[in-house]
């Protein structure tokens, strides 16, 4: 019906870019959820490949700040969560301190996978001084890589919200019309997401 | 003006981030206390930094990234005017019709690029023994040759045809994302170049395939080649994301799901291929990359890694590829054999579900190029009989080809007749598929030039003619001109004969057992080389007619009409070229687009209100 609509208001509505805004919006949103499903066939590659790798071994790793980083990352969702809901009914004072505590406790995740690399207690030589075995070098190899491609997206989707948050503050977005939050918020949660399948795989699986 | 500023801007911006993201890495070295330089790493950043500053300073910035901080932007709809002529094709511009032309004229370029070094490669093959090159510059021509035919097949149908045609055909004003599809076409240029570079810093040693343990340990140019198809994936990636949503919300009203044209059916599966299955290629350069810079050890099996583990993420995309490539190449050929047979296409419905069954079943078979890497043999049995299943949606385009020539009033201009080798060329090609396919075959065919003759049957002779099917059918739409028929029938008739003598002539020391890849065989294979490449050279030489042709008519052939096939799709009933909006009023689609002659048939489209100037809807239908 939309489609129709769109077209029957005479010449003026030509141009991909007069859509109605509501067009505009649905697609948009399915454009996003397209990215986000051809981001997740590259996390679920190297996702597979830790698997193809290692089977389900493990190296040590510290369990504890692994624990608070990942119930860092999950708070950090609900804030976003509330920042959007607020932004939908037009708080825009509880949206901006939503997105700021966000910000927060993104940049508390990305020093504490930071943190974690630097105390590894595997590598990626092999040394006769630490008796570095080759599957510690791989598990190294799998553990740097999952985990900074998915801080890597952490860190990119702290620039996008500082970003959501300068715009808000300086007066743009509204009730009706806040794309830009919504897209940035809903990249954030699939961040979020990819986690809560690296997290098992890198600290939990070992029996 | 405005193509210097463009052009200027961009390698400007590009180069001073390069070296801004050179002088980044080495700071951050130092910091971390390594060295400050080490060539692939720092070049590695200095690539990232140098593709986002070319990308803004090309036009990005201005028309998109200023929004990001609340900017005011410039319409990106400003580029797409007529008065800017020929320097609309080199600015940062929206219109899906310019990049269209872009991406056709590109890789057209591409090709022949690819084809010349497809000539050094035959004139070192013509005797045995080491004739003209090196070793090394015969792996570096061979591994050339080899990606960049590679991208020409995944982009030049999809990114030049497909941006032209399909939301003409399906009555959009546009793509969904037009934004993003200038930002596609502009990811291309430093591919290019970064590509073309690549062998001033040593050899390319890889192949196309790119293989660890070799690609870790080779020369520095194998980390710009890393990049660059990172980056090519990455066009690839958002081009697909793009045709797929502009299918789903672009159509016109009326144009449902059983009235899409089969190429924009094929273009459609095409870019769910490309978006499902692209990251693979990515991922696995990713891991190249990261075993050469950051002294990871995937691939390294000293330290624990797995060569294998390569070949699989790499064949997940790399398989799926090869139907990214012969898709486009099938759709044109429906479309072009419906409308030349002017009778209704036959198995519509048949050929839909049959591109929908090689969507599914592509993602199934990639193991089947590992037969003899050591996989383990339970694997084999499954890959074999998946991979020979794509056979039955195959065959059931072959179904819906011969079934619409069969007693059909075959109309034999050169569109038709390039439609007509792709269904003659993929049959050889399909045969000889199941030889490799099948295991005991396979483990004797495997590596040799039986497998280089196979794959240029299906990639060249299905799709390239294809293409080339679509060039001819397309060219009075997007030029406004018309091409000379005689010179386009003489280019036909000398590709498709230089084309079967040089491949089916290529299987014979195939089956002897000549490695592919290697620059030199035994003095035995010394006859069906020869012949294979004076064949090669007369394929070659027709492109010379086809060149002269396209250019010659471009600028001083008779202007074309509106709809000179009397084709009943959309992108027939507007003017020839179209205007920038494609259609002055909306157009309502009411019958199916191929009903040729089916008595009481409505038109394919209809105006409203009723289009003062254009032709009638419906074409040559119903008549």
């Amino acid at each position: 019906m939309a489609v129709i609509a769109a077209h029957g208001h005479g010449v003026e509505s030509h141009g991909a870019s007069h859509m109605s805004p509501e067009k505009r919006l649905r697609v948009n949103r399915v454009g996003l959820w397209l990215f986000f499903f051809s981001e997740s066939i590259i996390f679920g590659l190297l996702f597979t490949s830790r698997f193809f790798l290692l089977g389900t071994h493990q190296e040590h790793v510290d369990q504890f700040l692994g624990l608070v980083i990942t119930i860092v990352l999950l708070a950090s969702s609900v804030t976003a969560y509330t920042a959007e809901t607020a932004m939908e009914k037009g708080n825009r004072k509880l949206a901006q301190w939503a997105l700021l505590g966000t910000i927060l406790l993104g940049v508390v995740f990305a020093v504490g996978v930071g943190f974690e690399w630097s105390v590894a207690e595997f590598g990626l030589k092999l040394s006769e001084e630490h008796h570095q075995e080759p599957q510690n070098v791989v598990f190294g190899t799998v553990f740097f890589t999952m985990t900074g491609l998915h801080a890597a997206h952490v860190v990119s989707g702290v620039g996008m919200l500082v970003l959501a948050f300068i715009m808000l503050s300086r007066g743009h977005f509204s009730k009706e019309s806040h794309w830009g939050i919504s897209s940035t918020i809903m990249y954030w949660h699939f961040v979020d997401v990819v986690w809560v399948f690296y997290y098992p795989a890198l600290y939990l699986v070992a029996g | 003006m405005y193509a210097a500023t463009t052009i200027g801007g961009g390698l400007g911006t590009g180069l001073l981030s390069f070296y801004l993201g050179i002088g980044v890495a080495a700071l951050l070295r130092t910091m971390f206390g390594y060295d400050a330089w080490d060539r692939d790493f720092n070049a590695t950043i200095g690539y990232i930094f140098g593709l986002v500053g070319w990308l803004m300073g090309v036009g990005m910035w201005g028309t998109w990234g200023r929004e990001w901080f609340g900017l005011k932007i410039k319409d990106p709809h400003a580029n797409s005017r007529k008065e800017l002529g020929w320097q609309r094709y080199f600015m940062f511009n929206v219109d899906h019709k310019v990049i269209g032309i872009q991406y056709l004229a590109t890789f057209l370029v591409v090709f022949m690029t690819a084809g010349l070094m497809a000539m050094i490669i035959r004139l070192e093959l013509m005797g045995s023994g080491q004739d003209f090159i090196s070793n090394k510059t015969y792996n570096t021509v061979l591994g050339m040759h080899g990606i960049m035919m590679v991208a020409v097949a995944v982009a030049a149908v999809v990114g030049g045809l497909g941006n032209y045609a399909v939301p003409l055909m399906i009555g959009a004003d546009d793509m969904a994302f037009p934004r993003m599809n200038a930002l596609s076409y502009w990811l291309v240029p430093p591919v290019a170049v970064t590509l073309l570079l690549s062998p001033f810093l040593g050899g390319l040693e890889t192949g196309w395939t790119a293989y660890p343990p070799l690609s870790v340990l080779t020369d520095s140019a194998q980390t710009f080649w890393n990049v660059a198809i990172i980056t090519f994936g990455l066009s690839s990636i958002l081009g697909g994301l793009n045709f797929v949503v502009t299918v789903m919300f672009m159509r016109a009203p009326g144009m449902t799901w059983g009235r899409l044209p089969m190429f924009v059916w094929s273009m459609f599966v095409t870019a769910w291929l490309a978006l499902l299955y692209t990251q693979g290629f990515a991922v696995a350069l990713i891991m190249v990359t990261l075993d050469r810079i950051a002294g990871m050890g995937f691939f390294d099996a000293e330290r624990g890694g797995d060569p294998l583990l390569y070949q699989h993420v790499f064949w997940f995309y790399s398989h799926p590829a090869v139907y990214i490539m012969i898709l486009p190449g099938f759709g044109i050929a429906l479309e072009v054999i419906g409308h030349f047979s002017r009778k209704p296409l036959f198995a519509y419905r048949y050929a839909v579900g049959a591109f929908l069954g090689i969507l599914g079943l592509s993602g199934v078979v990639w193991a089947h190029h590992m037969f003899t890497a050591g996989i383990p043999n339970y694997l084999h049995g499954p890959f074999l009989v998946a991979t020979e299943l794509i056979s039955i949606p195959t065959g059931l385009i072959f179904l819906s080809a011969l079934g619409t020539i069969w007693m059909g009033k075959l109309w034999l201009r050169t569109p038709m007749l390039f439609a007509l080798a792709v269904i003659f060329n993929f049959a050889c090609g399909g045969v000889t598929g199941i030889f490799l396919a099948d295991v005991p075959t396979d483990i004797h065919l495997q590596d040799t030039y039986f497998v280089v003759a196979h794959f240029h049957y299906t990639i060249v002779g299905g799709e390239i003619f294809g293409l080339f099917a679509g060039i001819y059918y397309w060219f009075p739409k997007m030029t406004g001109k018309m091409y000379n028929e005689k010179l386009a029938k003489l280019h036909f008739w000398w590709m498709f004969i230089g084309f079967n003598l040089t491949f089916f002539i290529m299987h014979w020391p195939g089956i002897e057992g000549m490695n592919r890849r290697i620059a030199d065989y035994p003095e035995s294979l010394q006859t069906a080389n020869l012949i294979v490449s004076l064949s090669a050279f007369l394929l070659g030489s027709s492109f010379i007619v086809f060149i002269y042709n396209f250019i010659n008519s471009w600028v001083r052939g008779p202007a074309a009409e509106a709809n000179p096939w009397g084709a009943r799709t959309l992108e027939w009933q507007t003017s020839s070229p179209p205007p920038v909006e494609n259609f002055l009023t909306p157009p309502v689609i009411a019958g199916h687009p191929y009903d040729y002659g089916v008595p009481g048939a409505a038109p394919h489209v209809t105006f409203f209100p009723p289009a003062v100037g254009s032709p009638a809807g419906g074409g040559g239908g119903g008549q």
